[in-house]
């Protein structure tokens, strides 16, 4: 009798899941369905994803969040973050979990073409780096042999550190933990000399530190560390949405247009302006978005620039300088293709 | 005539009673004794002084934040700062009243299972009471503002963990028992095949494969919660272990119950669940409040797989750029919550054993 | 057609039929999509990745590896590390268990109290936070490698590990090892001899001493035989680190010594309940036909004790083995922090390598239980 009930009940879950899976095939009319984005982040990394006591997220990656959530349903407010470490975010993205993977993923090859997923962009153009205390006495990485160094584990981090140590003749021994509060506790007691990982992320373990001032990043950038917004392969439209969500806020630093001065540049004379926010063309419609997509991303979250300087900037603790993530215009690498 | 003088009993030779002879007995019989009485003391006083120095007479008590930790000691003020995290994790401060109301609502059922003596009813309260504590804590429906699971944390999804586990693997693991002791080929060979993997691996393999690989087995669009995805694993794990105790009850009763049932003419299920189910519990009960406790040792490993459990809340509260170098404190206090609790419950067992154990002698 | 119904044995079979139907369609809905998501998605398949180049270092290896090293290779060094520490850890929480459960029964009260004292404390305590604290607090509060405690000089203890001098692999190295390998292989064989020579004769062969001398002999002399040349190597501190010896990380240590004190609470209750499962009767006939109380111990009490300690300790050793695996919420890297951690991390094949991982456990605890019952039939009291 028990088992029988058992399985009639395994039946209708079966039955259950099958019809819920008929509806999931584009994501764009699932998320206006459901009223809210699913996105994925950092469990806790300052600057790019961190929750107040309150609970309430900020970070570079969230904004991102944010920005496609006031594309698609005009408030950036409905999003639903999901916490995630290393190991989980590619699979919560395959899986329908999240529906955006904005967590300071690297862009790689294998990435991009054995497990199933597409970058949109790059939100922030890295480097990895390595955080010393400043006792040892070490001003460049090139002295490091024979140094105990924390990683975190199962990132290209790892693998870029042991290109550059055989790269260079030197040895090292590997300390490599799950998270990044380990790899932290592991530098605080001692147990490594150094941690290496992208340099925002050195910035911002390093202000955790008990005494920030004992330590200091070395000037040695080993990679390149492009890290950007992420979904699934197979529904272009959706990709379309992320990536030109994305490229309006650069573009909107490139016209200058900022959350402040959107309402009164709705009656630029610009072509440009007039054909990002909305007001000539159709551009939001094409994909499947309002036409006014931009506008509603610049007034409520803001340019990519107003984002950098709150988040990772100068009006953040990281005190990040612009570099690589400057506008073309100004000796960077952030450009966003046309409008038009 | 012969006169009989009372004489008083004699007390005991003095060689024989008192605080020297219990000493001598107890501690230094034989030179080897000595020695290792001395050994033991000698150790205990290496332990104990450093130890209440370090937590008590040097501690810090008062205060609230980081500038009154002034001694040499341990400084509580760490634990009694976070000591909402340690219990709630991030749960909102306003609707903590439904995690108390849940635990309240816990100790009535117990008090009312005093005074219900049939089985159903209390499986109904039980099923009643799962339900109404999870729309409490979970939320979401009367008005409750839906609280999200990855809210959840600290002593209260250890608990939360611990009882779903319990719950939910029970009447899979007496299925599997059931059919570990079945005459039929198929279904014992399923059972045991399920039973002696999930025995086999690891509990942390499985917690991987139902957080990594458990998403792939349904469609796109399903989609699992992260804690319903450790809880499923859990529980499968817990399910086999909760068999192979109900079998060892199971094993423990007399041929002659079954052929009696069958005699009177029950039904293979009316045998089981109303004469042989009943017995073998009765019997398996302390092992089973054994495997309880081992699962609740267990679901500290669900930090492994990103969820805060009490465990969890050490490292989170000792990374706080404002609280660094307090994990100490942490770590015994929430091996304390954790030592009493088990302890708690492996005297119960202990007692249970004992009771059980003159019924049937 | 009813009537069909009620006859048990048609029942039966229709019963099992039902469940098979039901798990095949189960497994068939599971695979089915397991299949069309991986597809969908454009996940990478099958167990080619194996013989891909790794990237990564790991620490801590009993073999040649670096970066340049496959991932299976990573593989046989996250399983070696699995059976070193299992292992280890069998070896000493064995002994640990063993007199923590002699001393459990011991007649002076103080003992007794502390070690029933020890196994309440230890085992209520989550194992997986006993490592924690092991790595955390214990080991991570010794001094850096420049202030490194220092014993008889050579060997130095400090927050990166403990770091020991180590032995050159030259042919006196090698023939010491040997000899002692001989010498173990001799006793149990001579123990054999004994046994039967008592049975047939009831003389008795001291065997423990014999043993022990020959311990001693036997590898002194297989020092001088083969050259006389020990060659150690020194650990010394080089720029951040020790470099030299062998160094036992910390990782390592936490987790022997954790698994070992929990794990030897179980061992010495298993002890304690064999011994105080032989009857009184039994002790009080040895005591009546003049045996000491150390005979009656090695010649009735314990051959009883430990067919009934025995399978539970194996089983404990099983659990040993599991719970190696929580090295990697610290980092050693054993099978699941490199294997099923560090490559799933960067392979991104989930299916292929938990299997793998879980097919490893499985593997061992079948062999184990196959042990168990072997023993098991071997212990079985033989009725003449």
């Amino acid at each position: 009798m028990k088992s029988k009930i058992a399985k009639i009940s395994i039946a209708t879950i079966a039955a259950l899941s099958l019809s819920a899976s008929v509806a999931s095939a584009d994501t764009l009319s699932d998320t206006l369905s459901q009223g809210y984005l699913k996105c994925g982040i950092n469990s806790g990394l300052p600057g790019f994803a961190s929750a107040d006591s309150k609970g309430h997220w900020s970070g570079i990656d969230v904004e991102v969040c944010r920005a496609v959530a006031a594309a698609v349903l005009g408030d950036q407010t409905k999003v639903k973050y999901t916490s995630l470490n290393a190991k989980e975010r590619f699979t919560a993205l395959q899986s329908g979990e999240i529906d955006l993977l904005s967590r300071n993923t690297t862009w790689t090859e294998t990435r991009d073409s054995s497990l199933g997923l597409n970058f949109a962009g790059v939100n922030f153009y890295d480097g990895q780096g390595f955080l010393v205390h400043k006792s040892l006495g070490v001003k460049n990485a090139k002295e490091l042999d024979g140094a105990a160094v924390c990683v975190q584990s199962g990132t290209t981090t790892e693998l870029n550190l042991a290109d550059y140590f055989r790269k260079n003749g030197m040895k090292y021994k590997l300390v490599a933990y799950d998270s990044n509060d380990q790899v932290l506790k592991g530098f605080e007691t001692g147990r490594c000399d150094v941690i290496t990982s992208d340099s925002s992320q050195l910035y911002s373990l390093r202000i955790k530190l008990k005494n920030p001032a004992g330590s200091m990043v070395l000037p040695n950038i080993i990679s390149k560390e492009p890290l950007g917004p992420v979904v699934r392969q197979g529904d272009d439209k959706w990709f379309n949405i992320v990536k030109w969500s994305y490229n309006a806020m650069v573009a909107a630093e490139e016209a200058g247009i900022t959350s402040k001065n959107v309402d009164s540049m709705l009656k630029s004379n610009n072509p440009t302006v007039k054909r990002i926010l909305g007001v000539e063309g159709k551009l939001g419609e094409n994909l499947g978005l309002k036409k006014d997509f931009a506008y509603q991303i610049i007034k409520q979250v803001g340019n990519y620039g107003e984002v950098f300087e709150r988040t990772v900037g100068m009006g953040s603790p990281l005190k990040i300088k612009r570099g690589l993530n400057a506008l073309w215009t100004k000796g960077g690498l952030q450009y966003s293709p046309p409008f038009r | 005539m012969a006169v009989y003088n009372k004489v008083e009993t004699r007390e005991a030779p003095s060689n024989s009673k008192g605080m020297v002879y219990w000493l001598r007995a107890n501690l230094f019989s034989t030179p080897l004794n000595s020695a290792m009485t001395i050994l033991g003391i000698a150790f205990l006083f290496w332990v104990i002084p450093p130890f209440i120095k370090w937590s008590i007479i040097d501690a810090n008590f008062a205060g609230s934040t980081r500038a009154d930790c002034t001694g040499d000691g341990a400084c509580w003020v760490f634990v009694r700062a976070k000591m909402d995290m340690f219990m709630y994790g991030f749960y909102p401060e306003v609707e903590r009243w439904r995690i108390h109301l849940t635990y309240a609502l816990f100790f009535v059922v117990i008090a009312s299972f005093k005074y219900l003596k049939q089985a159903m009813p209390k499986i109904i309260i039980a099923i009643i009471y799962f339900i109404i504590a999870f729309i409490l804590i979970r939320g979401g429906f009367f008005g409750l503002e839906t609280i999200d699971t990855n809210k959840w944390g600290g002593l209260m999804l250890t608990i939360v963990v611990s009882s779903v586990g319990i719950v939910c693997s029970f009447p899979l693991g007496i299925i599997l028992a059931f059919g570990r002791a079945s005459k039929l080929p198929i279904i014992k060979s399923v059972s045991v095949t399920y039973i002696e993997f999930i025995r086999g691996v690891p509990l942390i393999t499985i917690l991987f494969m139902s957080s990594v690989i458990l998403p792939l087995f349904f469609p796109e669009g399903v989609t699992f919660d992260k804690l319903l995805r450790a809880l499923i694993g859990i529980t499968l794990f817990q399910a086999a272990y909760i068999a192979e105790v109900i079998r060892g009850g199971l094993q423990s009763i007399p041929s002659g119950q079954y052929e009696a049932a069958d005699a009177v003419g029950l039904s293979y299920w009316q045998k089981m669940l109303l004469v042989i189910l009943p017995q073998a519990l009765k019997v398996a009960i302390p092992n089973l409040v054994g495997s309880f406790i081992a699962l609740f040792q267990d679901t500290t490993l669900v930090l492994i797989i990103g969820l805060f459990d009490l465990l969890a809340m050490v490292q989170v509260t000792g990374s706080d750029s404002h609280w660094l170098g307090f994990e100490t404190e942490g770590y015994v206090f929430v091996t304390l919550i954790f030592w009493v609790f088990c302890y708690s419950m492996s005297v119960y067992s202990k007692s249970l054993e004992k009771r059980f154990n003159t019924n049937l002698k | 057609m009813f009537a069909l119904l009620r006859d048990r044995k048609v029942r039966g079979i229709l019963f099992q039929l039902l469940t098979i139907i039901g798990l095949v369609a189960f497994l068939w809905y599971i695979g089915t999509n397991t299949v069309h998501n991986i597809e969908q998605r454009g996940i990478r398949t099958g167990f080619g990745f194996l013989t891909g180049t790794s990237g990564f270092a790991i620490n801590d290896s009993p073999i040649a590896y670096n970066e340049t090293y496959t991932y299976w290779r990573v593989f046989f060094v996250g399983l070696l590390n699995t059976i070193i520490i299992s292992v280890i850890v069998i070896f000493l929480s064995s002994i640990l268990g063993l007199i923590i459960g002699v001393l459990r029964l011991s007649n002076n009260w103080l003992i007794a109290k502390l070690s029933s004292a020890y196994i309440d404390i230890f085992r209520n305590i989550p194992i997986l936070l006993q490592i924690l604290f092991w790595y955390n607090v214990v080991l991570a509060t010794l001094p850096s490698p420049r202030k490194s405690i220092e014993l008889f000089g050579s060997i130095f203890i400090n927050n990166r590990g403990f770091y020991v001098p180590k032995p050159d692999m030259n042919s006196t190295t090698i023939g010491v090892m040997v000899s002692v390998a001989f010498v173990f292989v001799f006793v149990f064989f001579l123990n054999r001899w004994a046994n039967k020579r008592h049975e047939e004769t009831g003389e008795d062969f001291p065997v423990l001493y014999t043993g022990l001398g020959l311990l001693v002999v036997v590898p002194i002399a297989a020092y001088f035989i083969f050259g006389a040349n020990f060659n150690f190597s020194y650990p010394h501190l080089r720029g951040f680190n020790f470099t030299g010896g062998k160094t036992f990380y910390p990782e390592f240590l936490a987790l022997t010594f954790a698994l070992t004190i929990y794990t030897a609470t179980f061992i010495a209750e298993a002890v304690r309940s064999g011994i105080e499962a032989v009857s009184k009767g039994q002790k009080e006939a040895a005591a009546s036909i003049g045996l000491s109380s150390y005979q009656a111990l090695k010649l009735v009490v314990l051959p009883q004790a430990i067919r009934i300690a025995i399978p539970p300790t194996i089983n404990q050793y099983l659990n040993i083995v599991k719970n190696s695996s929580l090295a990697t919420a610290i980092g050693y890297p054993e099978l699941v922090t490199v294997f099923a951690g560090t490559t799933l991390n960067q392979v991104g094949q989930a299916i292929e390598i938990i299997s793998m991982t879980m097919l490893v456990y499985l593997v061992v605890s079948l062999v184990v239980s196959a042990l168990l019952n072997w023993i098991n039939f071997k212990m079985k009291i033989k009725e003449r």
